[in-house]
């Protein structure tokens, strides 16, 4: 955060009351504030949960039963993740970290490919209409595309296994077991069908922005164009792939809920190709008959803190390496 | 040099610094293909639910449907809630006054919040900057935002848990807030104070009008938001409130809706064996999808100027 005043004006202001204009600007911003420690601040409270063995007394509020019928349980409840639930807890953390890993990867690789290349276009025109295409991803619910999803991929009615019989081939079950191995192809693509458009519009307002006379000197000094992109386009471009590796890093323990949720109608055969964090909260949540609540209070938080770390030394890493460029 | 010289000698060195005849073809088929790639599903769902479900049964769902039929579209209609009213039309004006409500308080909250941070004189700035700030990096996790919203705040099974959780969020409030900073003069801010107006009177009177197109960017955000939100529905309304389920809700839930629909309906369950719910589910995705299709294209240098505001850091 910068909030950089002189050193003389900030004695000053410890100095000086609070006035009227100070009142009203409370008062202002007072909806705000009650919105934020509801909502925000409060939830973090509830992460004592993790600490606690968590009963429900029958007849009594929730505060009631987590301050008077549970006893604190220290660190039991991380235990069973490791012990009693490894291989869910393994599997699910290798999910988590492995796709947003990729998902970092092609997510900046990609658009920023695809943002330079559509900049070099002849056709404004052409430009303009592809990029509003592409665009369209983004504004369409999880849920929708994994009714896109299912229009190709159903068993009996889906296109792709129309394709196949007409073909002659065995139509292929995608929702079950037996096409596991391709489900990590789909998410993926997936993943970048939705996102590639929107990340490509960001980077080519930053290429928008690029003095063009830098392109001009560089071409009478005779740089060819891949020249012109390679120190140009990208050193300029390097400021916001920093901040968005950034933000994606900082979410490295969190993933697009919706994604693998829903795009996989939440198959009980496919769980091992889509358990991420969330999906492990949510379905032990809402679809378990007895959920345990301070097991899964204690995934989030770990969740909540992993992220919070790495996001920080993310931040660390890019600040020693170019101040300029780090987020906080 | 005047600046219409400039962007015209500027257009004529683009021309000549252009990439060779064959990349140009190369790329363009390139993005013609992306582009019907991120189109071409729309247009499949579209053609689906236009088909008839006997053409479902004999060659799929295809681009080219054995029969068309509007028929779909016809049982949606006649689905109706206990109250007599269609179903999808009841969960399009959930859908439309979640989306109203939540744009119109959000806006307030991360308006009034955004200029509050802009003001460097502000007393207790630096405890605000925190207090927006640290929700970015740390959050409660699901379990404990959904027993205390449920417990404490007593939002199950009410429109407000489709609405304040999503209301307000210290992304877009950065944004409004280096908005102000950058394009906001101070000047404006001190005559007003000088001719004896109230903070609040200086917000709304001076500055929210000269802020519309930043106000119009997040207004868009929050828009489509709310109108592609499926998350919060099935976290906080239970599956029984059929009344309360916005329009994303309805497709969440259709394979269990359609049967529920078509047992509760009597005019309907003499031949509920013909319901048509491969189709109609692809009818019901389409008129979710259609608002937006056609809203978008003109909506989208908004979202542009507010991702370069966005990339401003805080």
């Amino acid at each position: 955060m910068k909030g950089t005043t002189p050193a003389k004006a900030a004695s000053a202001r410890k100095k000086r009351r609070f006035t009227q204009d100070d009142f009203q600007l409370f008062l202002l911003s007072l909806p705000s504030t009650i919105w934020y420690l509801l909502l925000c601040y409060l939830p973090m409270f509830g992460l004592i949960i993790a600490f606690k063995k968590y009963k429900v007394a029958p007849g009594k509020g929730f505060l009631w039963s987590l301050f008077n019928n549970s006893a604190w349980c220290g660190l039991d409840n991380f235990r069973f993740l490791f012990a009693n639930n490894k291989e869910t807890t393994i599997n699910m953390f290798r999910n988590t970290i492995g796709y947003n890993i990729i998902f970092i990867i092609l997510g900046i690789v990609l658009p920023v490919a695809l943002a330079i290349m559509i900049n070099h276009l002849r056709s404004e025109k052409l430009a303009k209409v592809t990029q509003t295409a592409m665009f369209l991803p983004h504004f369409l619910s999880w849920v929708v595309v994994g009714y896109f999803v299912f229009a190709f991929l159903s068993t009996d009615n889906g296109l792709v296994n129309r394709i196949i019989m007409s073909l002659n081939g065995t139509p292929v079950k995608w929702y079950q077991g037996e096409a596991v191995g391709y489900w990590p192809w789909f998410l993926v693509f997936l993943h970048m069908w939705k996102t590639v458009g929107y990340s490509m519009v960001v980077y080519l307002a930053s290429i928008k922005g690029i003095d063009e006379s830098l392109y001009e000197a560089a071409m009478i000094d005779g740089a060819s164009k891949w020249q012109q992109t390679r120190y140009i386009t990208l050193p300029m471009l390097k400021t916001i792939m920093i901040i968005m590796f950034i933000m994606a890093v900082g979410k490295i323990f969190n993933s697009d809920f919706g994604l693998f949720y829903r795009t996989t109608r939440n198959s009980s055969s496919l769980t091992s190709v889509y358990l991420t964090l969330d999906v492990y909260v949510f379905n032990s949540m809402f679809n378990n008959p007895r959920p345990v609540y301070g097991y899964i209070s204690a995934a989030g938080f770990l969740q909540s803190v992993l992220g919070c770390l790495t996001m920080i030394v993310a931040n660390a890493i890019v600040r020693k390496v170019d101040k300029e460029s780090a987020l906080f | 040099m005047s600046k219409s010289t400039l962007t015209v000698s500027g257009s004529g060195m683009k021309r000549f610094n252009s990439i060779r005849r064959s990349t140009d073809i190369a790329y363009s088929i390139l993005f013609i293909l992306l582009a019907l790639l991120c189109v071409i599903p729309v247009i499949f769902v579209i053609i689906i639910s236009f088909s008839s479900e006997a053409s479902i049964g004999k060659v799929g769902y295809s681009f080219v449907p054995a029969e068309w039929s509007t028929e779909a579209y016809q049982y949606v209609w006649h689905l109706r809630n206990t109250h007599g009213i269609p179903t999808v039309v009841m969960a399009f004006l959930t859908s439309i006054g979640i989306t109203l409500v939540g744009t119109v308080l959000g806006l307030t909250l991360i308006s009034t919040m955004g200029y509050v941070l802009s003001r460097p004189n502000f007393r207790l700035r630096k405890i605000y900057t925190y207090l927006i700030f640290i929700p970015m990096i740390f959050n409660g996790g699901l379990l404990s935002t959904y027993v205390i919203n449920t417990q404490i705040l007593g939002l199950k099974n009410t429109y407000w848990a489709l609405i304040l959780p999503l209301c307000c969020s210290s992304f877009y409030v950065i944004i409004m807030r280096t908005f102000f900073q950058t394009t906001v003069p101070d000047e404006i801010i001190e005559s007003g104070k000088i001719d004896g107006a109230s903070q609040l009177r200086i917000f709304v009177q001076l500055v929210l009008p000269i802020s519309l197109p930043a106000l119009a960017t997040i207004a868009l955000f929050l828009t489509f938001a709310y109108w592609n939100d499926w998350y919060q529905a099935s976290l906080y309304i239970e599956s029984n409130q059929h009344d309360l389920f916005p329009l994303q809700y309805v497709l969440v839930n259709i394979e269990k809706n359609i049967q529920y629909l078509a047992n509760n309906d009597m005019a309907m369950s003499a031949n509920s064996n013909a319901l048509p719910s491969e189709t109609m589910r692809m009818a019901i995705v389409v008129i979710s999808v259609v608002p937006i299709m056609f809203s978008y294209p003109f909506f989208q240098k908004y979202f542009i100027s507010g991702l370069t505001i966005g990339a401003v850091k805080g």
